[in-house]
């Protein structure tokens, strides 16, 4: 009797894994970069092309560095979760605007609402290249220290700002 | 009006399905002979409603209906109308109707060709094809529904995926589910057998053609697959161990396994169980398929289908439909018994080494598939597994299997003698020993890998030989080679036929690994590149324009020893609604050789990259799947299982004493 029990005992445990692996994403791959400081960047702004902004700017806070662009149809749907976050005051958040022309972004950022405090503007993706962006809109958060603590590929939701990204702030703020 | 009506065919194929279901197995258990005839009028209604269904998803899409989500999202109205027609199976919803669909014409089959199967064994196949078909028709209407509208309508559709406006993508999904599916019978059969208690010879010789048939379709789906991939993707690879192909190959070699382990339980009774096994778990595996392709847990180039709750809905049905036929296997296996005995060494020894040998392969299938998704789930981190371990995995398990196909046939049942089939073999041995040692060198390099390739090939193929001029010199009771060769039943035509497929498959590949040659180059106008003794010229790309893609189209002329052998014109499209660029390669196709061209990216306005392969023998690899196929077809229509199956028992007891 025991014998023939095998092979659904096997089946049990199969299923077991493949429920599991049911609330996986596969697309979700690490970021090498997780652990290790943030790529320097020195970009203009976006709303004043005069100024730039720095990632050593920000050395001793917490904060969130998002990728975006008007063309991204993903961002679209990402843009309430980042307004929510921004009006919460929880954590600064700043924008990279990845490949898009200047008067694009700032249309879409008028039309839509402006979560971020600075919006940098990398036109040819060069500084996206260094932070290994391969798709749009992406979210990093970076410690006081400035190295990157969190990646998100794909967009931000509620869920993961309530279950992730905030309580992450939250301990590195206490660091 | 035409979605509605297919909903409603979909909804009244649920309805009978439920009846098939109920009245075929509740019948079977009550001996309520009413109950139980009403099965074969209730699975006709099913096909018939399921392929109403269907073809209101077909007409739909010839019409460009896009008020139909499914065909909006499938389609587009400068879509060429056999991809349109092809366009039904292009995404999730329509590809599970026609899961279904091909479930119903394997029950329609079995309405029709089991008059000499006893009416309660009928009555509970059918029963559980209704339950598998209920399940996957409630699956399509709850989660997947293709005849959904979408309102206010899009203008025009987002276009079927590039990737599968190719001819061979026309016919793969239809093969493989007709393979996948098939197994289903086994199942079914394996399945009423445990209900019934009556797991005999019989039993084993009225699953046999049913097993047959569906593994070649299977293995004609997974062939055209794996063309479509070496053509289509613009790599020269030819099989890719991406986790959807093993989702596919994972029930092949499950059926191999099975079609072999029948033959033993229908001609010694031996093995019974264990065939059950192997029946359940062919279907399993199918299943699993279906789960891991639509579901998204792994990621791979088919993952283009997915959601989590459809994820859940396959998953309960698989636990239902498995688990619930390996727990009655854990009830009634232990009473079924043992067969006939037989010395180590016989043909069913032979046989159950290779059912070892295949189970072990499936399992390490299995295993390099989902290992990446056990480490993902015990949060040890992200892995893929590819090539490099199955290519380990397989040379030595296949290795062993392909010296026991040049051996086994020959072994008697019962008891085989060793000094007899030595020397029956001595010519096989003999000339697959040559080939190994002379054939390299013809081709110009001796390898240790291509040596022990061609060996086991040329064993392989000797042994078929052998085979036949056996028959010729010892059947009793005809005169004359032909008379002779006449008496052999067409299942023993089929098998040498496969086994002699599978040595020209095992000839591909290795000439292949060990001979191919590639080059990627960076070409102006007038440059030239050469490779295995081709010399390819680039002229320069074109613009060319499609039906729904613009194109640049190179042109290259191939010449060998100053003479033109062909010209190939592969091209880089850029499909206009999805925006998506696709390299359709060029090839020349040969019976020793292909040549085969790929477009890469522009480097300036006139010059290209571009890659060229010559790949010896490749088209042997397919060539050798195609005859494993129609073996198996010659042998699924051997006459004996058209026989009236009531001589059964005498039948047997021939058998035995053989």
């Amino acid at each position: 009797m025991t014998r023939f029990a095998i092979p659904v005992a096997i089946f049990v445990a199969l299923l077991v894994l493949l429920g599991v692996g049911l609330k996986l994403d596969p697309r979700e791959v690490p970021s090498p970069l997780i652990g290790k400081p943030a790529p320097h960047f020195e970009l203009p702004q976006l709303h004043e092309a005069a100024k730039t902004f720095s990632e050593r700017d920000m050395l001793g806070k917490v904060w969130v560095l998002n990728v975006w662009a008007s063309w991204c149809v993903s961002c679209r749907e990402e843009h309430p979760v980042l307004l929510d976050l921004a009006a919460s005051g929880a954590v600064p958040v700043y924008g990279l605007n990845y490949k898009d022309k200047r008067e694009d972004g700032l249309a879409w950022l008028k039309g839509m609402g402006d979560p971020y405090k600075v919006s940098i503007f990398d036109f040819d993706g060069r500084v996206g290249i260094d932070y290994g962006v391969y798709g749009v809109p992406e979210t990093y958060v970076i410690d006081k220290k400035g190295v990157i603590r969190y990646k998100r590929i794909g967009p931000l939701t509620p869920e993961i700002v309530k279950s992730t990204l905030l309580p992450l702030v939250n301990e590195l703020d206490r660091a | 009006m035409i979605p509605e009506l297919g909903q409603l065919a979909a909804a009244l194929a649920l309805c009978l399905a439920l009846a098939q279901a109920l009245l075929g197995l509740v019948g079977a258990a009550r001996g309520q002979a009413v109950w139980m005839a009403a099965t074969r009028p209730a699975a006709r209604g099913q096909f018939a409603f399921v392929a109403i269904a269907f073809a209101c998803l077909t007409v739909s899409f010839i019409y460009n209906d896009f008020t139909v989500a499914y065909v909006a999202s499938n389609s587009n109205s400068a879509l060429p109308l056999h991809y349109r027609i092809a366009g039904v199976w292009g995404g999730h919803e329509g590809s599970m109707l026609l899961w279904i669909l091909m479930l119903s014409v394997w029950t329609f089959g079995v309405t029709l060709f089991s008059r000499q199967l006893p009416l309660e064994m009928v009555a509970r196949v059918l029963g559980v094809m209704g339950l598998v078909s209920t399940g996957f028709l409630l699956f399509i209407l709850f989660t997947s529904n293709p005849f959904s509208r979408l309102f206010p309508a899009p203008p025009d559709g987002r276009d079927l995926n590039p990737l599968l406006q190719d001819p061979g993508m026309v016919m793969h999904p239809p093969m493989l589910y007709m393979g996948y599916v098939g197994f289903s019978i086994a199942f079914s059969f394996a399945v009423a057998a445990l209900l019934s208690g009556r797991l005999d010879a019989a039993w084993a010789r009225w699953s046999r053609p049913w097993t047959t048939a569906a593994w070649c379709f299977l293995t004609v789906g997974i062939a055209l697959g794996s063309g479509w991939a070496y053509y289509e993707l613009g790599w020269g690879g030819w099989w890719f161990w991406d986790p959807v192909e093993n989702a596919s190959f994972m029930p092949w070699l499950t059926g191999t396994a099975l079609i072999h382990s029948l033959a033993v339980t229908e001609k010694r009774g031996a093995f019974r169980s264990w065939t059950v096994l192997l029946a359940i778990l062919a279907f399993a595996l199918s299943l699993l398929g279906t789960f891991l392709v639509r579901s998204g847990v792994l990621t791979s180039v088919h993952a283009f289908a997915t959601d989590p709750t459809r994820g859940i809905f396959i998953l309960a049905l698989l636990a239902i439909v498995i688990g619930g036929s390996l727990l009655l296997y854990v009830w009634r296996a232990p009473a079924i018994g043992l067969g006939g005995g037989f010395e180590p060494l016989s043909r069913e020894s032979l046989l159950l080494m290779n059912n070892v040998i295949f189970a072990a392969a499936a399992g390490s299938v299995l295993l390099g598939t989902l290992y990446p998704l056990a480490l993902d789930a015990s949060g040890l981190g992200k892995i893929s597994v590819g090539p490099p371990y199955f290519e380990t995995v397989f040379v030595p398990l296949m290795a062993p299997a392909l010296f026991l196909m040049g051996v086994g046939p020959l072994a008697r049942w019962k008891k085989a003698s060793l000094p007899d089939l030595a020397s029956r073999l001595r010519w096989a041995a003999a000339a697959a020993a040559l080939a190994a040692l002379a054939l390299p060198f013809a081709m110009g390099r001796w390898g240790a890998m291509v040596a022990l390739g061609l060996l086991l090939a040329a064993w392989v193929a000797a042994s078929c030989f052998v085979q036949i001029w056996e028959k010729v010199r010892n059947a009793s009771g005809a005169s004359g080679a032909w008379a002779r060769l006449s008496v052999v039943p067409r299942a023993t035509w089929g098998m040498l036929l496969a086994h002699f497929g599978v040595a020209v498959f095992v000839v591909g590949v290795t000439l292949v690994k060990g001979y191919e040659s590639e080059k990627d180059v960076r070409m102006e106008p007038g440059d030239t590149v050469e490779i295995g003794g081709y010399t390819f010229r680039f002229d320069g790309v074109r613009d060319v324009t499609g039906p729904n893609y613009v194109a640049g189209r190179a042109q290259i002329p191939v010449t060998r020893n100053g003479k033109v052998v062909a010209t190939l014109y592969p091209e880089k499209r850029i499909y206009r609604v999805q925006n998506q660029p696709m390299t359709e390669a060029a090839i020349d196709t040969g019976f020793t050789r292909d040549l085969y061209v790929s477009l890469g990216e522009a480097v300036s306005d006139t010059a290209w990259v571009v890659r060229v392969h010559h790949k010896p023998f490749i088209d042997w690899i397919w060539g050798g799947c195609l005859l494993m196929a129609l073996g198996g077809a010659l042998a699924a229509s051997d006459r004996r299982y058209r026989l009236a199956a009531r001589r059964q028992p005498e039948q047997y007891a021939a058998a035995a004493a053989r």
